[in-house]
């Protein structure tokens, strides 16, 4: 019977489109195996195409778009945000601050990156942007201390949420692991359900080491959930494709820009829709 | 980083080496392997894409494959390609202006661009005896004026002094001044990270490099960076002049796809590679090296 298929041209487009969206060709080509399967698909034109291969996508990243929600009790919900080198983790901080003082939580922020130049001024010009109260040490100072009396200081004050910011790290350096993986303990002395998320943070420009990241910072840290970042630009990040089948990790939102209104919730569709968007 | 890209490619090679006679069929097979390795490896498509067909249409349109060793002759058309691919001379600042000579750092959100400032600025300094002078043109950031400070503190560097509220092309006219008044030998400009995609901040950009003139325009890419590394270089490459690219976080553990990618690209060298946050992570960039690395050798 003549049921519709894609052909090899259709194919081969969308297999390149998914590589430069940064799918990975692995990824790519099971993408490409699952349509040339199907026998209920046809494209005329490259609009109809988009909308079958966005479809494909979306049924990947709907099961893990889920928001970070304040649940925790006791109070504080304690938020660790790490990630690699100038991921976006401290602006995703003052973002993610906004969005829960909208929903009228009480919020904190701790300047736990006491290494890079300028981290701890950076994270406080946001505070008081926002009008939080911060918790912040001298620069080059502990800071496993520094999230420790955080915790202490947000428990006995009633702060709703406490966010974590950390200092940037390869997930490749043994050391600095092995120091992210003391700061994570530390905030499980006063309270063992602390931390409650641990979010790493995904620049979208990464390629496919971003796939080494969830697995390493994974481990080390026990990661909750993910923030993708600098979806702005022209990077589509399609490695949260491959990386919704390997880990099915929440992906609780997405960064758009670098002002604290620039966060967005994480739409499977949206995302789907952009990653397809690339088939020329 | 480059481990992985060069056991792929080295069981790739393995596998042509170990054959006596070839066919065109075994090529194609062996290349389809080579393209798959390079894009798991974030080298750009369309850099792969011209790579494959150049190697492929030399392997099979010479007398290659009737050779005694075709498989050693494959693997050394694929080793000469990617070598050339890479550039082959480490390629200096080029400095040689009428002093103070500007240097210029562009690039993406994060990508390192005032890490390496600090990092190049130490350089001149110690290596080359050289008075050098950073001003932070950065007035989006929170604290990325203060950053440049503290850096510039940690080097023995001087700061140009931060007057709040100036805008980029002002405080690049005022360093100027200060450079050219003050006797130094060398201006290092940080600017603002900024998407390629960005009209207005890249209109303030070639403002920015008109008022400068800078000798050198460095572009500083993240050596972690996968497919978007074409559109990144190929924006910034037709806004501004750019003299060369700084990798920046090459110890991390990518299989530097990027690297491979941005020569072809820009058509610029790649003058230094980011080994580190530290201030002395900074290294003039080896191609011949790289390419030694990622091939095996
Ligand atoms: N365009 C864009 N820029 C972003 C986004 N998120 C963060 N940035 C920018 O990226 C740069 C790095 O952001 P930070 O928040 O400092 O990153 P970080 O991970 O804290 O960096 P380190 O602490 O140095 O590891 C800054 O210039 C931010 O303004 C985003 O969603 N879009
Ligand atoms: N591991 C490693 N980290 C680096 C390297 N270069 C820079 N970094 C880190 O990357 C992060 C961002 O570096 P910055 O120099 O602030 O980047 P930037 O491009 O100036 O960022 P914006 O001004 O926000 O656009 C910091 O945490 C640096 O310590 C490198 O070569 N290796
Ligand atoms: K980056
Ligand atoms: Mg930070
Ligand atoms: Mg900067």
């Amino acid at each position: 019977t003549g049921k519709a298929r894609l052909d090899e041209a259709d194919l081969d487009r969308i297999e390149e489109a998914l590589i430069t969206a940064d799918l990975g060709p692995a990824m790519a080509a099971r993408i490409r195996d699952r349509l040339a399967e199907r026998r209920d698909v046809a494209a005329n034109g490259t609009e109809e195409l988009r909308q079958i291969v966005a479809d494909e996508i979306a049924a990947v990243l709907r099961p893990v778009a889920e928001p970070l929600d304040i649940d925790a009790f006791p109070r504080p919900q304690v938020i660790l945000v790490i990630g690699v080198n100038g991921s976006g983790k401290t602006t995703t901080i003052a973002k993610l601050a906004h969005l829960f003082q909208e929903q009228d939580y009480g919020v904190m922020l701790v300047a736990g990156d006491t290494f890079r130049a300028a981290a701890i001024g950076q994270l406080k010009i946001w505070a008081e942007r926002l009008g939080v109260p911060i918790m912040a040490g001298p620069e080059g100072g502990d800071s496993a201390g520094i999230v420790f009396d955080a915790v202490k200081r947000a428990t006995a004050t009633g702060i709703d949420v406490l966010i974590v910011d950390t200092a940037g790290r390869l997930q490749n350096k043994r050391e600095l692991m092995d120091e992210l993986a003391k700061i994570k303990r530390v905030l499980g002395r006063l309270n063992p359900a602390a931390p409650h998320d641990v979010v790493l943070v995904l620049d979208a420009t990464t390629g496919q080491n971003a796939l080494s990241q969830i697995d390493v910072f994974r481990e080390v840290a026990g990661v909750t959930g993910l923030v993708m970042t600098k979806l702005d630009g022209t990077a589509r990040g399609g490695v949260l494709v491959a990386a919704a089948e390997r880990h099915g990790l929440p992906i609780h939102a997405i960064g758009i820009g670098e002002t604290m209104e620039d966060l967005r919730p994480f739409d499977a569709d949206e995302i789907a829709g952009i990653i397809a968007g690339n088939i020329r | 980083m480059f481990d992985s890209l060069s056991n792929r490619l080295g069981d790739v090679f393995g596998k042509l080496r170990g054959r006596g006679a070839l066919t065109e069929a075994d090529v194609r097979a062996a290349m389809r392997e080579v393209r798959i390795a390079l894009l798991e490896a974030d080298v750009a498509l369309p850099v792969v894409r011209s790579f494959v067909d150049q190697v492929t249409e030399l392997a099979i349109g010479q007398n290659v494959l009737r050779s005694v060793t075709p498989g050693q002759q494959v693997v050394k058309i694929v080793n000469d390609a990617l070598t050339e691919m890479l550039g082959s001379e480490t390629a200096e600042l080029d400095l040689a202006v009428a002093p103070p000579a500007v240097i210029m750092m562009v690039g993406l959100q994060g990508s390192g661009k005032t890490t390496t400032t600090a990092k190049i600025a130490k350089r001149l300094r110690e290596k080359e005896r050289k008075k050098v002078l950073m001003a932070s043109l950065d007035v989006n950031r929170p604290a990325a004026q203060e950053q440049l400070a503290v850096l510039g503190q940690q080097i023995d560097v001087a700061t140009l002094p931060i007057i709040v509220g100036q805008q980029p092309v002002e405080i690049a006219q005022r360093a100027l001044q200060a450079a050219k008044l003050q006797g130094y030998d060398v201006l290092m400009l940080d600017t603002a990270g900024r998407l390629h995609v960005d009209q207005q901040l890249m209109d303030e950009m070639q403002a920015v490099s008109r008022t400068a003139n800078p000798a050198e325009t460095l572009l500083v890419v993240d050596s972690l960076t996968g497919q978007d590394a074409v559109q990144v270089a190929q924006r910034f490459t037709d806004q501004v002049p750019l003299t060369g690219v700084v990798l920046t976080r090459m110890d991390g553990d990518a299989r530097g796809g990027a690297a491979l990618s941005m020569r072809a690209v820009t058509g610029k060298p790649i003058k230094f590679a980011g080994t580190g946050e530290k201030l002395d992570g900074l290294e003039l960039f080896q191609p011949s090296r790289i390419a030694g690395r990622i091939l095996g050798m």
